[in-house]
């Protein structure tokens, strides 16, 4: 048996590296240790020992006064919370258990399960790229790489590979605070990173917002870009005109004025003729 | 083609309600408040609209089977729009947010509640953001709140914000996920018409159905029931994505020929490649090859070809891409998603990615396709939920179509892994772990 052989023949297995181990071998945390069965389960926190930050306290129980149960409230609130201290602390989570009235068990049960709820600390800045099945078609999973590249070890960006993020039309794409842009090229993945760190707003060119509908004949009048969105914590920064010149130079003419679009022949399929249709941005 | 739900979509300001009321929006509503809550109700079943987050069940049908009394009800907008394929949703919320608000009020009316939520995914900040400025313009107009334009008809709208998680999409996951619980489907029945949200009485509807309401009221439920095919009626958002060259949102009449979609609005595969296989609706629908193209876009012929139209969402994958790589992306996300509460979901999502893993690297034989056809058959319908089946269904469909190349594929790892074996093996190292350095080897293994 060699060392790396687990007995699974897996010692031919190139991926018997890939899986992450703690250092007692498993892949549970701490599954070699003990039960304290004498330690009393953690109860709700005593509002005279968890001191909330008043902010945090206003906005989780206007949260809850929105439902008719209060626990509906519980993701709102450790978005709140996340938001509060950067991540899911168990601070963060006392402070919630506080406020909410539940315990801090059921409050972290809830946090591990949303991809969206971080409970190890993160980085401020969240760069997720959509590696899902659409995007990857089109290059999703070498943006991601050129990303992870760029970030290097900046403790500045979380970067993510995602799950799909419902935005195939301008795959490959990333989310960057929030702010969807796309199509991606290797080429805009420093200029992403550059504007987050200098606060502009991201990419603004190709930003989600700034798209018109692929649909040309639901566009039959040729309808302006609206304005990209400012970047996370930045006031109302302007867009770089330049760019903006760019993109709007970029735009193709909408459909045509009026009038229905020629009527789709359903016998004749191979011969469809496409109409002159609008390109999504390039 | 009529344009229902996108006309004039880009128009500047339309996310406003000035913009909104001047192209004639909540104007069915005054018709709808108008009318009593049965010829509402029967407007709707009239229209034959179909579900179109997935199921494709009956909108009309669901909101009667709620019952009526003075518990309380709530209506629940499904706008965690998740599917791996789908983006229609998004682009209506974003574009359009007082015509799903509107849908949501008469849907509201017909059903008899006068609580209702939108559960929106997290990841959609600015469609949340531009929704929740929307409802604070309804409110102040009056179309939300008390009394609603001075009829009997009280409804709340809240917005409510997921934090990221798939199964949320499915309907009594996201009812856990609102109260405020890990993401868990629950046993069915009871349905959510009986016993949902908080234990009452719930109408769960997709934002697409809601959103389409409003058109139903204002052309009346047989007019609207002309548009389309038989059996699948009115218009849909199907959102094209992967290997095609326009990608994007394109309403369309259902029951049109997929080809016109794929080739007529999306511009098909880039210049000298061919559709190889398409997603009909998302990632979970069966995958159908690219020959079968022609049949009509709607339910029911999607249906009886073997596979769904799901939320209409195309993917389209054309013949650079190995099949191998489209199995294991689809099975790793389902693996990803899957919440464990069912053992056939969360073993079969999680072998399955292994043994397609394994199949990659050389380590399984083309027999082994016959196991892993065998457990995808034993994942459909053993589950509380589908999100199981939504891979086994495409992974399954994959193999029947695709087994020559799978085969091939599988030959052509071993023989590359005989070589490599062949060669003289590199010094042996402990096993490296990503995060937590080095893992002990056995002490006096040689």
């Amino acid at each position: 048996m060699t060392p790396n052989d687990d007995g699974r023949g897996a010692g031919a297995d190139p991926r018997a590296a890939q899986v992450k181990r703690f250092s007692h071998g498993s892949r549970i945390p701490g599954w070699d240790q003990a039960v304290d069965l004498t330690k009393d389960p953690a109860t709700v926190p005593d509002p005279a020992t968890t001191p909330v930050p008043e902010e945090l306290r206003t906005e989780i129980e206007a949260r809850m006064a929105l439902y008719p149960d209060r626990r509906s409230a519980a993701i709102p609130a450790l978005a709140a919370a996340q938001r509060h201290h950067g991540w899911c602390s168990p601070q963060a989570i006392d402070q919630v258990a506080c406020v909410m009235r539940l315990t801090p068990g059921y409050l972290s049960a809830v946090a591990t399960f949303y991809d969206m709820l971080e409970t190890e600390p993160k980085a401020p800045h969240d760069v997720y790229v959509c590696t899902n099945i659409s995007c990857s078609l089109r290059g999703g999973d070498e943006i991601h790489e050129a990303m992870e590249a760029a970030a290097g070890d900046d403790p500045a960006f979380n970067v993510r590979s995602f799950e799909c993020l419902g935005a195939c039309d301008i795959a490959p794409m990333a989310s960057v605070d929030g702010v969807y842009v796309g199509p991606l090229e290797p080429d805009d993945v420093a200029a992403i990173l550059n504007d987050v760190r200098d606060g502009r707003p991201v990419l603004a060119s190709k930003q989600l917002v700034r798209r018109l509908s692929a649909d040309p004949q639901a566009n039959r009048q040729d309808f302006p870009q609206p304005e990209a969105q400012p970047a996370k914590g930045a006031a109302q920064a302007t867009i770089d005109p330049g760019e903006r010149e760019r993109s709007v130079a970029g735009e193709i003419p909408g459909g045509e004025e009026g009038g229905e679009p020629p009527a789709s022949d359903h016998g004749d399929q191979h011969g469809f003729a496409a109409p002159d249709l609008r390109q999504g941005e390039t | 083609m009529t344009k229902l739900l996108f006309a004039d979509v880009d128009e500047p300001g339309l996310a406003t309600l000035e913009v909104y009321q001047r192209r004639g929006g909540y104007e069915p509503l005054r018709k709808a408040l108008d009318m009593s809550r049965e010829d509402v109700l029967a407007q709707i079943e009239a229209s034959g609209l179909r579900g179109r987050g997935g199921a494709g069940f009956q909108m009309g049908k669901k909101a009667s089977f709620l019952p009526q009394g003075s518990m309380d009800k709530y209506l629940v907008c499904n706008a965690d729009e998740s599917e791996p394929g789908a983006f229609k949703d998004r682009e209506l919320m974003q574009k359009n947010p007082h015509q799903l608000i509107e849908g949501i009020i008469i849907g509201a009316y017909a059903a008899g509640t006068n609580r209702a939520f939108i559960f929106i995914r997290g990841e959609y900040q600015l469609q949340g953001d531009i929704l929740e400025a929307a409802i604070v313009e309804a409110r102040e107009a009056g179309f939300l709140g008390e009394r609603i334009l001075g009829s009997e008809l009280d409804l709340s709208l809240v917005l409510h914000r997921g934090a990221g998680a798939y199964i949320c999409g499915e309907e009594t996951a996201l009812l856990d996920s609102l109260e405020g619980k890990r993401g868990n489907p629950r046993l069915k029945p009871p349905f959510p018409a009986n016993q949902g949200l908080y234990q009452g009485p719930t109408l769960v509807n997709n934002v697409e159905t809601l959103s389409t309401v409003p058109h139903i009221l204002r052309m009346g439920g047989e007019e609207y029931a002309k548009l389309g095919a038989e059996g699948s009626t009115g218009t849909k958002v199907v959102s094209v994505s992967g290997c095609v060259q326009r990608p994007g949102n394109y309403e369309i009449e259902l029951g049109i020929p997929s080809r016109e979609i794929v080739y007529g609005l999306a511009g098909g595969p880039p210049e000298g490649n061919r559709v190889k296989m398409w997603f009909p609706g998302g990632s979970s629908a069966p995958v159908l090859p690219g020959d079968q193209l022609d049949i009509p876009y709607d339910f029911d012929s999607l249906a009886k070809a073997g596979s769904m139209l799901g939320s209409g969402s195309i993917i389209v994958v054309d013949d650079s891409v190995p099949v191998m790589d489209v199995a294991r992306k689809v099975a790793k996300f389902y693996a990803h998603e899957s919440c464990g509460k069912c053992t056939p979901c969360r073993e079969g999502t999680n072998w399955t990615v292994k043994m397609l893993e394994r199949m990659d690297a050389g380590l399984a034989t083309p027999m082994e396709l016959e196991i892993l056809a065998g457990v995808q058959e034993q994942i459909i319908g053993n589950c509380l939920c589908v999100l199981g089946d939504s891979m086994a269904m495409p992974i399954g469909a994959m193999v029947k179509h695709f087994r020559e190349e799978f085969e091939a594929h599988i030959e052509e790892a071993r023989r590359r892994n005989d070589l490599a074996l062949a060669a003289p093996e590199p010094e042996p190292a402990g096993v490296m772990s990503d995060t937590h350095g080095p893992i002990p080897t056995f002490a006096g293994a040689s």
